[in-house]
């Protein structure tokens, strides 16, 4: 009778630990999985007619863009070949799932109309109940001045904002962050998808998906000292983000290098482009380096030399946080341009 | 609409009910009993509030723009940024942002509060709650306050009002004359800003003090103290007396647990001692970090060569609130030690705070040692001091404002 090689006892912890090691990861968001096993990707799309002939954006080619976008993010697999794979990969029937725009700056910079109303299209086709989407922010007056229409109730897409249903009244706390958190958040979601956009920030450098979680919680202006180090990594930290978040889709329609995070068109560019990772901390590295190069292309001081470089970035990738990479090694910049 | 009182610093309340929720029948009767406990024979009405602000002043709803008023301390820098130079933070604050303290806005390169006559908590407490010992022993005091703060204290009683926004709270509009009739309504000589921190809500304080002043009723602030010193001197310059929360005598203290710097709190301390404003000190003791001999001795010795030996300091009782739920409540030996301490040093009025019934909470003379105000609770229930502030068993002059 041939034996099977016999583990040794060292072999088999070996094995168990690896094992320990995988199921403990299959459990953990994306982003910290590929924290520590591959490179994340982060896909960088352009369609230099995204306008078409106007100056706003154009319905169905952003709906194109975001399709070509999500197959490049999730191609890796192979069963993944069509952009509604990718959607089903993501969300399943049954879930509830909140889209967190960015409405801070008005029509000027906010999450773009077109882009939302595509990932909603694409969710319902992907099997998403009408009535389980929320598209919301901190505030409904904020989201109306963005353009965004609200809706509370019945079957159609919801849409407000953290104000009409208020905070959780026990707060959420990990390390220097003690928030009350959006109920939102915790009672009208199980996914989130992060959608926010991609700007400067006078205090912060910039400002795109990690800080973008300040419009889930009640005290964001606690959280501005020290270029909001290491505030908005903490506050990414929270069990009921980080295990909602499955996605950003970075609204690079329309961007700005410098002057935010209000919008400001002097210090904007039309950058026709959409950003998307399942790593908020690869996505935030990448829209870092891109605000840097128009910053240079504009003749501005890098934000190191400015002394407002978000170095909370780097601390969101460290190994007390892990929420993803920053080094530029680890990660994987897919760009993709629209067929013209 | 009831707002309903909130705890400052110093007080307790057997409910952890936050003002958020409106007053249901048993809530009411329970904040009723226990003010009416705490107020004993002074029978002054429970709860002031809010009823009557809104009531009267025909404002049902909250228009959030009707509590808007351009800041009164910041400058105008480029690009519609400004930097506020209210209180020693000096925020940076880019167009359409907020300061630290989430109740100051930036619209368009012109800074606004966005709380004046925004009254989020209302209710009459004896002064003793505040707490102001030499001042006005056994009245009360119509005390309001608004959402806000400049600092993130870890042990905050109070959180649920200082570190919101003030859209996360229900409020009334409550005009400054509006403030000033009801606290003669309610046969209130003063008027207390507190609760939260009265610093952030500058301007609407000010307004209060000069209205109140014009019917006949003072004004007196319960603040940290972090304030710019051209603030401290105008806002603070309209009070008849101030409490300073000295949260410790460490800066690293300030940096942790406070979010702040201890150096101008001092500095506002020595500048209230110049312009010759009635101050009283409060040191909430919190188990392990701003505890040690050391530290009791250092603030007693700067508070003898800075401020004079006849600033009252209270040492008051530390209870698990907010983020600092894992200590346990001070022990009173702790604030016996305390009390020692400061009491060799040469410091003439030492208090303990938040026990009930303890003998430090009465007032002696510092010359012939007889009790001169006893306090039972939050009332003082004996006033012996003479009109002309005097002990009347040997005539030693006992500072502090005693008789209105």
């Amino acid at each position: 009778m041939s034996a099977l090689p016999s583990a040794s006892r060292r072999d088999f912890l070996r094995q168990c630990l690896t094992g320990a090691v995988a199921l403990g990861a299959s459990r953990m968001p994306e982003a910290q999985q590929a924290a520590l096993t591959a490179k994340s990707r982060v896909v960088v799309a352009h369609d230099p007619l995204l306008r078409g002939t106007g100056s706003t954006v154009d319905a169905s080619r952003i709906q194109s863009l975001l399709d070509r976008a999500m197959l490049a993010r999730f191609n890796r697999d192979r069963t993944v070949d069509t952009p509604l794979a990718a959607w089903r990969r993501l969300v399943r029937p049954g879930d509830r799932v909140g889209l967190k725009v960015n409405t801070l700056g008005g029509r000027g910079i906010a999450s773009n109309l077109e882009l939302v109303e595509a990932i909603c299209e694409r969710l319902q086709q992907a099997g998403i109940k009408t009535g389980d989407i929320v598209v919301w922010d901190r505030d409904s007056q904020e989201m109306e001045r963005a353009g965004f229409k609200l809706s509370i109730g019945g079957d159609r897409v919801q849409c407000f904002g953290s104000d009409r249903v208020d905070y959780e009244d026990d707060l959420a706390a990990y390390g220097s962050v003690g928030s009350r958190l959006s109920k939102i958040l915790t009672r009208y979601t199980n996914v989130l998808i992060n959608i926010p956009v991609l700007k400067d920030h006078d205090g912060a450098g910039v400002t795109i998906a990690l800080k973008n979680m300040y419009g889930v919680i009640h005290n964001p202006n606690k959280y501005h000292p020290n270029g909001c180090d290491p505030y908005v990594a903490d506050l990414n930290m929270l069990p009921e983000i980080r295990t909602r978040m499955r996605l950003t889709i970075c609204d690079a329609t329309t961007a700005m290098y410098e002057g935010g995070p209000a919008f400001k068109p002097e210090h904007s560019w039309k950058c026709n482009g959409l950003l998307v990772s399942s790593d908020p901390v690869a996505l935030d590295a990448t829209g870092w380096r891109m605000i840097e190069r128009k910053r240079a292309e504009k003749g501005l001081k890098t934000l190191e030399a400015e002394q407002r470089s978000p170095r909370y970035i780097v601390t969101a990738a460290d190994r007390e946080h892990r929420l993803g990479n920053c080094d530029p090694s680890c990660i994987e910049v897919v760009e993709i341009n629209a067929e013209v | 609409m009831l707002r309903e009182l909130v705890r400052s610093q110093g007080e307790r309340l057997p409910t952890n009910r936050s003002p958020r929720a409106p007053l249901d029948r048993r809530s009411f009767l329970m904040c009723a009993l226990a003010s009416g406990t705490a107020l004993g024979e002074l029978a002054v009405p429970a709860c002031a509030s809010p009823s009557a602000l809104s009531s009267q002043s025909g404002q049902q709803t909250q228009n959030d723009e009707q509590f808007v008023v351009e800041a009164k301390f910041y400058e105008k820098l480029p690009n519609k940024k400004i930097k506020c130079k209210l209180c020693p933070r000096e925020c940076n604050v880019g167009d359409k942002e907020r300061g630290y303290c989430g109740v100051r806005e930036n619209r368009g390169g012109i800074y606004h509060s966005l709380v004046h006559s925004r009254v989020c908590a209302a209710h009459v407490d004896p002064i003793e709650k505040k707490p102001l010992f030499h001042y006005l022993p056994g009245t009360v005091a119509f005390s309001i306050a608004t959402a806000g703060c400049n600092v993130n204290c870890k042990f905050c009683q109070n959180w649920d009002i200082s570190q919101s926004r003030p859209e996360q709270i229900p409020a009334d509009y409550a005009p400054p004359q509006r403030i000033a009739a009801l606290a003669r309504q309610f046969n209130c000589p003063t008027i207390a800003y507190t609760y939260s921190e009265p610093v952030v809500f500058s301007e609407f304080l000010m307004d209060t003090a000069d209205a109140g002043h014009q019917a006949g009723v003072r004004s007196i602030v319960v603040s940290n103290g972090y304030i710019q010193q051209d603030a401290l001197r105008q806002a603070y310059g309209k009070m008849d007396a101030v409490k300073i929360d000295l949260k410790s005598f460490s800066e690293s203290y300030y940096a942790k647990v406070v979010t702040g710097q201890l150096k101008p709190v001092l500095d506002t301390l020595v500048t209230l001692r110049k312009m010759g404003k009635w101050t009283e000190i409060v040191y909430l003791v919190v188990p392990t970090l701003n505890d040690s001999d050391a530290e009791f001795r250092g603030l007693a010795q700067w508070v003898k060569a800075n401020l004079g030996t006849d600033v009252p300091l209270h040492f008051t009782q530390f209870h698990p609130e907010y983020l600092l739920k894992n200590l346990p409540i001070t022990p009173v030996p702790t604030l016996e030690r305390a009390k020692a301490i400061a009491d060799a040093e040469g410091l003439h009025f030492v208090y303990i705070g938040n026990v009930p019934g303890h003998p430090a909470q009465n007032t002696y003379c510092p010359q012939c040692r007889k009790m001169l105000v006893e306090r039972v609770g939050f009332t003082a229930s004996t006033l012996l001091i003479r009109k002309d502030g005097s002990c009347p068993f040997c005539r030693h002059l006992i500072p502090g404002i005693w008789h209105a």
